[in-house]
């Protein structure tokens, strides 16, 4: 039937419909490819007031709005942040605030953090953008040897505590070596830095003013898969959510799974399926903060379970879980009754069309359930 | 093949004409690079064209002759100085006209730099500091740059520039307490010797990796400018620094986001035992200037009046016009790296005695003041008993003072203490309770 209507459009006409076909089965395999779990949106606490539907790339662009408005020495930058980002994430705000709070920088990411160093230390809040978080790497020395060891060396004289990176990370479904990587591990060894991974558009918000008004320098990292497909009613004012602070998702009493940013979404349907098929109830955490970590939150769940599986994007070897297995076993030792597992990217380089075998999907997670399980 | 020719006389360079007072070279009236391998100035080239490039990427003119430019047929960017070898102004015009306590101050200040310097590196050879590093050579950098700028402008340094903070009031206390890393030391004993700071003369904490500082300074200069409190920010880095990847970002970056910076290049001749010949093929770093659109000037670094005068000038622009300013003060290490690196195989003896005795900062100042009469020799000597007095009475201090307690190890690596850190303390705290006799506290303040 499609094809008698096609014959008789004209040319043009026929090209549009071809296109018109092509970008729909492209965007169902897309959606079918990327996410291997359903982005279930959360409500915000009423105490934040009025909301307003956003998905994750907005509620960016909303918390920078409301540091730029409230906080007037603060200035957004990076590359291609004043036409709006490759990620839409700093779309209005050059138009907006100016040109001299939001602008583009030459393509240097150790340029763009140690410009942002010295902006924090002379007293201004300086938020920069890193692209993709798998380019971080030229501003490694810079993050490490002086944003984080700028207050401690000086005696406390000087700080750039208001120097924030935000930074796309993490796996999309096409990105492979470059456009996918969790370097969170990295960071977590620096002392005097601040990590900190939100799980939706609400988290996102809170946690990211969290940070630019912390008086730490702090790494914030987007998971970028969830720009547009996690979607749910943010707060449109101004609210904070605490950092290293872990969140008890879902309570649960036989085992403790951990996780941040994408992750959690695919633990949260993990839970479910070993609820139902086979009636564990899990105990699910955000981590929210990497660095410092919520000790204390996690320890108290697996003193409850005695079970615990950590699951991460990145790969298992010096990964965060690793960190999280090494100090839980340690201060909840009597309390096991298995070995930590961990479910984590393999010890390769992120693979293009081998994606799919390379995540630590619902499916490798569930098995290690089993395996806690039945130890 | 195209006929080569020579370009004739001094290198030409351009710069805009935003500022007037400011001396400029001009030719053709606009500001472009020159050709080496063509007489540019005075030759008409009737062109093959009659469209111009219009590349967003660069908008100069089209050329039907493919010529290379070759830099070793380009003579270098020229020395300013002001004040000649023998204390004699050279030209009028350029004398900054300092009134006698200025240059008394000047001369004091770069005296009492360089005895601090002997007694603390001696004091590092006996084992009573652990590392020292000597500003020999470098004074009139340091004091001539300081002495030119607002005492608010944020000072971003490298760590041979201790002369500024002299300038600037840091006291031999100061200075030594920093050393000994005593209770005293604002930083609080956590640095080796040295990497001095104080954010109430507004100089950076010094660290140890090399040209991280520089594009800070331009980020830091970014902020001054929004602040519009008129204030501008130096950055001192060193001819081997400008190697680092950080060096290039902080140009361009200062360039293109009008930083009022000024880029203070100390050109001593080496980097540890490094010389300048495996450091850069080109011109030094004056020539990378108009490669980024920063004005640029190259000057005698060993005279104190021709850096006071570039210096301020710089800040005027820099001020003035928000945009960076880069200066190469020509100079000499005139001492080792460091007393880690004394190992004197890297150059021979006569090329520093040169220095130290036919082209030295303290010397050149000192033969102006005789000339005009406001020192002598008698004035030299009372100086030389003072100024040792007084370094010596410092680090007789200095040295009595106890480090801080073993508890501080933990502050101000957050703004506030973690939770992890609180409990990392604890057992620091319990563990060296228990094998007290282990540990050196009976040089520290007590553990609480």
């Amino acid at each position: 039937m499609a094809s008698c209507i096609l014959k008789r459009l004209s040319s043009s006409k026929k090209q549009l419909c071809l296109l018109l076909r092509l970008e729909t089965t492209a965007k169902n395999l897309a959606a079918t490819r990327h996410l291997s779990f359903t982005y279930q949106p959360e409500t915000a606490s009423a105490a934040h007031g009025e909301t307003t539907r956003m998905n994750f790339f907005q509620s960016i662009t909303s918390a920078l709005d409301t540091v730029l408005e409230t906080d007037s020495t603060s200035v957004l930058f990076g590359e291609d942040v004043a036409f709006g980002g490759v990620f839409r994430c700093t779309v209005g705000l050059k138009d907006k605030y100016g040109k001299d709070r939001v602008f583009n920088t030459p393509l240097s990411e150790q340029g763009i953090v140690s410009f942002g160093i010295g902006i924090a230390a002379a007293g201004a809040t300086a938020v920069a953008e890193i692209q993709f978080a798998d380019y971080i790497f030229p501003a490694f020395d810079q993050i490490h040897n002086e944003a984080a060891y700028f207050r401690y060396r000086s005696g406390n004289q000087f700080d750039c505590g208001a120097l924030t990176i935000r930074t796309p990370s993490g796996a999309v479904g096409h990105g492979a070596l470059y456009h996918s990587q969790s370097p969170e591990a990295y960071f977590a060894h620096i002392p005097g830095l601040k990590v900190v991974i939100p799980r939706g558009p609400i988290q996102a918000k809170g946690l990211l003013l969290s940070c630019i008004r912390d008086k730490n320098p702090c790494i914030f990292f987007e998971p970028k898969i969830l720009y547009r497909s996690a979607v749910e009613d943010v707060p449109s004012g101004d609210y904070m959510l605490p950092l290293s602070e872990a969140e008890v998702l879902v309570e649960g009493s036989d085992m403790t799974l951990v996780g941040w940013g994408t992750q959690v979404h695919v633990l949260r349907e993990v839970a479910l399926m070993a609820q139902e098929k086979l009636n564990i109830s899990c105990e699910l955490i955000d981590l929210r903060t990497i660095l410092p970590w919520d000790v204390d939150t996690i320890a108290k769940s697996v003193v409850k379970t005695g079970r615990l599986l950590i699951a991460h994007e990145a790969p298992i070897t010096g990964g965060f879980a690793a960190e999280i297995a090494s100090t839980i076993q340690s201060e909840c030792f009597l309390n096991l009754e298995a070995p930590i597992l961990r479910v984590c990217g393999y010890d390769i380089p992120f693979p293009h069309v081998f994606e799919p075998f390379y995540l630590p999907d619902k499916w490798r997670c569930f098995e290690a359930v089993k395996k806690l399980s039945s130890y | 093949m195209t006929v080569i020719r020579q370009a004739q006389g001094l290198v030409s360079m351009f710069f805009s004409l935003r500022s007037p007072g400011i001396r400029i070279y001009q030719c053709l009236g606009k500001r472009s690079f020159h050709r080496i391998n063509s007489i540019i100035c005075s030759e008409n080239v009737t062109s093959k064209f009659d469209d111009k490039p219009e590349f967003p990427g660069s908008k100069s003119e089209f050329v039907s002759k493919l010529e290379f430019i070759e830099p070793d047929n380009i003579k270098g960017i020229p020395v300013y100085r002001a004040l000649g070898r023998n204390g004699n102004i050279i030209e009028e015009s350029e004398d900054p006209k300092l009134d006698s306590s200025t240059v008394l101050k000047m001369y004091k200040d770069m005296t009492l730099l360089n005895t601090m310097d002997r007694i603390l590196y001696e004091s590092q050879r006996q084992g009573r500091i652990s590392f020292y590093m000597t500003n020999y050579g470098e004074e009139g950098t340091h004091i001539g740059s300081a002495a030119a700028l607002d005492p608010r402008d944020l000072v971003f340094g490298q760590y041979r520039e201790a002369g500024v903070l002299m300038w600037r009031g840091f006291t031999l206390d100061q200075f030594m307490d920093q050393c000994y890393g005593n209770v005293n030391d604002m930083g609080k004993g956590r640095q080796m010797p040295v990497h001095y700071g104080t954010k109430k003369l507004n100089f950076v904490t010094i660290s140890s990796t090399i040209g991280t500082q520089m594009p800070q300074a331009a980020g830091a200069a970014y902020a001054l400018k929004r602040a519009k409190d008129g204030l501008c920010v130096i950055c001192y880095f060193g001819d081997g620094a400008a190697s680092e990847g950080d060096a290039h970002a902080a140009f361009n970056f200062a360039a293109v986001l009008d930083c009022p910076v000024i880029f203070f290049c100390r050109n001593n001749g080496y980097a540890i035992f490094t010389p300048v010949k495996d450091q850069y093929r080109g011109d030094g770093i004056a020539s990378r200037g108009v490669g980024y659109g920063m004005m640029t000037v190259r000057v005698d670094g060993n005279d104190v009046f021709a850096v006071y005068n570039a210096v301020k000038s710089a800040r005027e622009i820099a001020v003035t016009q928000n945009r960076p300013v880069l200066i190469e003060a020509m100079t000499y290490r005139i001492g080792h790296h460091s007393t880690a690196h004394d190992n004197a195989d890297y150059r021979s003896a006569e090329e520093v005695r040169y220095w130290d005795e036919q082209d030295n900062p303290i010397s050149r100042l000192r033969n102006y003041m005789i000339i005009n009469g406001i020192w002598d020799e008698k004035m030299e000597r009372e100086w030389k008993l003072e100024s040792r007095k007084m370094v010596m009475r410092a680090f007789a201090d200095a040295e009595t003072r106890k480090r801080p307690s073993p508890d501080e190890m933990f502050e101000d690596v957050y703004d506030v203490l973690p939770k992890h850190l609180e409990n990392q303390l604890e057992e620091m705290k319990n563990h060296v309770k228990q094998y007290k006799e282990n540990y050196p506290l009976e040089h520290h303040e007590k553990l609480t």
